[in-house]
């Protein structure tokens, strides 16, 4: 590393700190910024220092629950990787992380969009790939042209080991070679407890088509999306059977669930303390890692039982005396778990909710998803429901169609007065299901009245 | 649903719900499906896949949304094959058809995708190209004239192709906020008869009501020949979501 370069990456930080110490927007992604835009190239410079490689994470759902996963693992592990926190998964939250922490190795959960451009620079020892749904498509385009990126980005990085989810044929194939060959260094993951799939295969439904032939796939089961059991009619590209595989699921409602997993190195149970079948999917994920990464099986268990939510991706804090469970929505397939998990957690009890849409670049402008989620499933079950956000209204409209009761529907655009009133207003819990940027809004509120610690910790 | 039968029952045929989806359509036929509902009035849903025909006296409004690259090459293909002639006919006779985003490309003569030229149904007189450009994506809104003077409708576009209407194609309105057809010439979407295309998404009928409601009278007045009263909603929420959008298209 020459002395312009140590020069550079000294101003980065110092001005990185300063921002924090002002309190303006948290400092999370400011010293990655202003080191790229001194030196576009600082990101290979600054990777050639991580002895042990990286670990590099990517899906649209669950990619922080995963990454912050592993983290786990490692660390009880006693390892300490360089880890880009928060959610902050562009290159400059990168850069951030690599100025910012010191390490041996290094794990990115990095945007499926940046994925193409940010892994090659990054080196990684493994890939760890969960899943591809729509999301944001005002942002992103359309889903087969990501797909067709990874394809290229994994058959650009030889050597590259790769943990990639089975039940997702978007994310299968990339472990295949053009003559549908395994490539070398693959863990596929999956889940194989036929009794938690759907009852049919969900209107959010985002992989038609073989990667390979074009012929329709044909599913015998799903369990998140498009995630399942398929097969093409047509040509080879079926779905590979998992080493690493959930054979026995409970879900537990909010609670998590406890999860039997068969892989190469023996069976474990893992008990999860985060709900619904995605976070399962993330767990496989993260053992998928861990096993890549040289760490046992009973530290990889001890490991998941102790995880926390990430950064508001379910979590349950106590406001004004009633306890207040945040879950990120943001597309169809992720809003449909959630809908899911809160049908599991009601149980016939009427629940008091609070959804937060916002129309905010990082939400994508475009909200017509709301139309693709399946809010019918709790049409019967809410007692009080508060729509917020710069969209709220149109949150109304949609629960509207979706057979909800009107008279049970409140408009309140303001994030605080609507939460308060809807903390106030319900007997017991309250579920808050905000889009990302109303996510943030909400744990800044929080953490201003000291009810959650500030994000960037 | 009531009897499916009863003349007052709008007869809706869903084309390619399988591919053509990418943008939430579903939520304009679920928003067409209650409103039908809330006033009584039966509402029936049939779907046309790839290979399959349909009847074109049997459905009084035909809709068809938008999808990804691959999906809409071979609808496109096989549309031509097993329904053009069952659209036209429908179209010709006062069916409604309303075409969103791909849909609505497929419409005109053809659509140019870099090298690969897909031939369209040729029902509406455009074409449409895509280039290097960048997508048009965004808030849009546009003023309308649908027969009982100009209104506003708000909605979302994202589209790669730039669309360019024929010398005798009547625009579906002019653009207020947002790109529109070709970004340039400040025109949106095409009609012709009881027919609607538009790149307009967000879904559009649940972000403008009265377009729906059009729609429906449309519908139901080719099926009984008479004109339809539709008995007024409480809209309340409907006219919020419309200003929230209309309000996000002026915000750019």
């Amino acid at each position: 590393m020459g002395a312009a370069f140590t020069a550079k990456c000294w101003v980065a930080r110092a001005t990185g700190g300063l921002s924090r110490l002002s309190g303006r927007g948290g400092g999370t992604t400011v010293p990655g910024r202003v080191l790229l835009s001194m030196d576009r190239g600082a990101i290979p410079q600054l990777v050639t220092g991580l002895d042990r490689g990286s670990i590099v994470v990517s899906s649209t759902n669950g990619k922080t629950t995963t990454a912050g996963m592993i983290a786990g693992i490692l660390q009880r592990a006693g390892r300490h990787p360089v880890h880009n926190r928060a959610g902050s998964n562009m290159h400059w939250g990168v850069a951030t992380a690599l100025l910012e922490q010191q390490g041996d190795e290094g794990l990115f959960e990095i945007d499926e969009a940046w994925l193409p451009r940010v892994a090659p620079q990054l080196r990684p020892r493994l890939l760890v790939l969960g899943n591809l749904f729509r999301d944001q498509l005002d942002r992103y385009g359309e889903l087969e042209r990501v797909a067709d990126e990874w394809a290229e980005l994994v058959a650009s990085l030889d050597e590259v080991e790769l943990a990639l989810c089975a039940d997702d044929p978007l994310i299968a194939d990339l472990g295949r070679d053009r003559d549908l060959h395994r490539r070398p260094g693959v863990t596929y993951f999956g889940i194989e407890d036929v009794s938690v799939a759907l009852p049919e295969l969900q209107h959010a439904h985002d992989a038609k088509h073989c990667r390979r032939c074009g012929a329709p796939y044909s599913y015998d089961r799903a369990f998140v999306g498009h995630l399942g059991h398929y097969t093409c009619p047509n040509c080879d590209a079926d779905r590979p059977r998992p080493e690493v595989a959930a054979t026995r699921i409970e879900l537990q409602g909010m609670a998590g669930s406890r999860v039997l997993v068969e892989t190469p190195e023996g069976e474990l149970t893992v008990e999860l303390p985060l709900p619904g079948l995605y976070n399962v999917y993330n767990a496989l994920a993260a053992i998928s890692a861990g096993l890549r990464s040289g760490v046992d099986l009973a530290t990889i268990a001890a490991a998941l039982a102790a995880m926390k939510a990430v950064f508001g991706r379910v979590e349950t804090i106590e406001v004004a005396g009633k306890p207040v469970s945040i879950l990120l929505i943001k597309n169809p397939a992720g809003a449909n778990e959630v809908l899911r998990t809160l049908q599991l957690e009601g149980g016939g009890r009427d629940l008091d909710l609070w959804i937060a849409l916002n129309d905010r670049i990082a939400d994508g402008r475009d909200v017509s998803w709301i139309w693709d989620a399946d809010f019918e499933l709790l049409s019967g079950a809410v007692r009080r429901i508060t729509c917020a956000g710069t969209r709220a209204s149109e949150m109304a409209l949609r629960l509207k169609y979706a057979g909800w009761s009107t008279d049970r529907m409140v408009v309140h655009q303001a994030i605080a007065g609507s939460l308060d009133s809807a903390v106030a207003e319900a007997p017991d819990a309250l579920f808050a299901l905000p889009t990302y940027t109303a996510l943030l809004e909400l744990r800044t509120l929080l953490s201003d009245r000291g009810l959650a610690g500030e994000y960037w910790q | 649903m009531s009897d499916p039968t009863s003349e007052m029952n709008l007869r809706l045929l869903a084309l390619y719900p399988e591919q053509m989806n990418i943008y939430a359509d579903r939520g304009n036929i679920i928003f067409l499906q209650r409103r039908c509902e809330w006033r009584g009035l039966g509402f029936s849903y049939a779907a046309a896949g790839p290979g399959e025909d349909f009847d074109p006296v049997a459905h009084d409004l035909v809709y068809i949304g938008g999808g990804q690259d691959r999906d809409q090459v071979l609808v496109a293909e096989d549309m031509l094959r097993t329904k053009r002639d069952a659209i036209a006919e429908a179209v010709e006779d006062g069916a409604v058809l309303l075409a969103v985003c791909g849909g609505y490309q497929l419409l005109g003569h053809r659509y140019q995708l870099g090298q690969q030229s897909i031939r369209g149904l040729g029902i509406a007189d455009l074409e449409t190209v895509r280039g290097e450009g960048e997508r048009l994506i965004g808030n849009i809104a546009i003023e309308a004239d649908l027969g009982a003077g100009p209104k506003v409708l708000a909605g979302f576009e994202n589209h790669g192709g730039r669309t360019h209407l024929g010398a005798g194609a009547e625009p579906l309105g002019r653009v207020l906020h947002g790109h529109g057809n070709d970004g340039a010439d400040g025109r949106e979407g095409v009609r012709r008869l009881n027919m609607v295309g538009t790149y307009m998404h967000g879904p559009l009928l649940p972000k403008n009501a009265w377009l729906a409601d059009h729609l429906i009278s449309l519908a139901l007045r080719r099926r009984t020949g008479d004109a339809v009263e539709l008995t007024p909603l409480d809209d309340d929420l409907e006219r919020a979501a419309h200003e929230g959008a209309r309000h996000a298209a002026e915000r750019g």
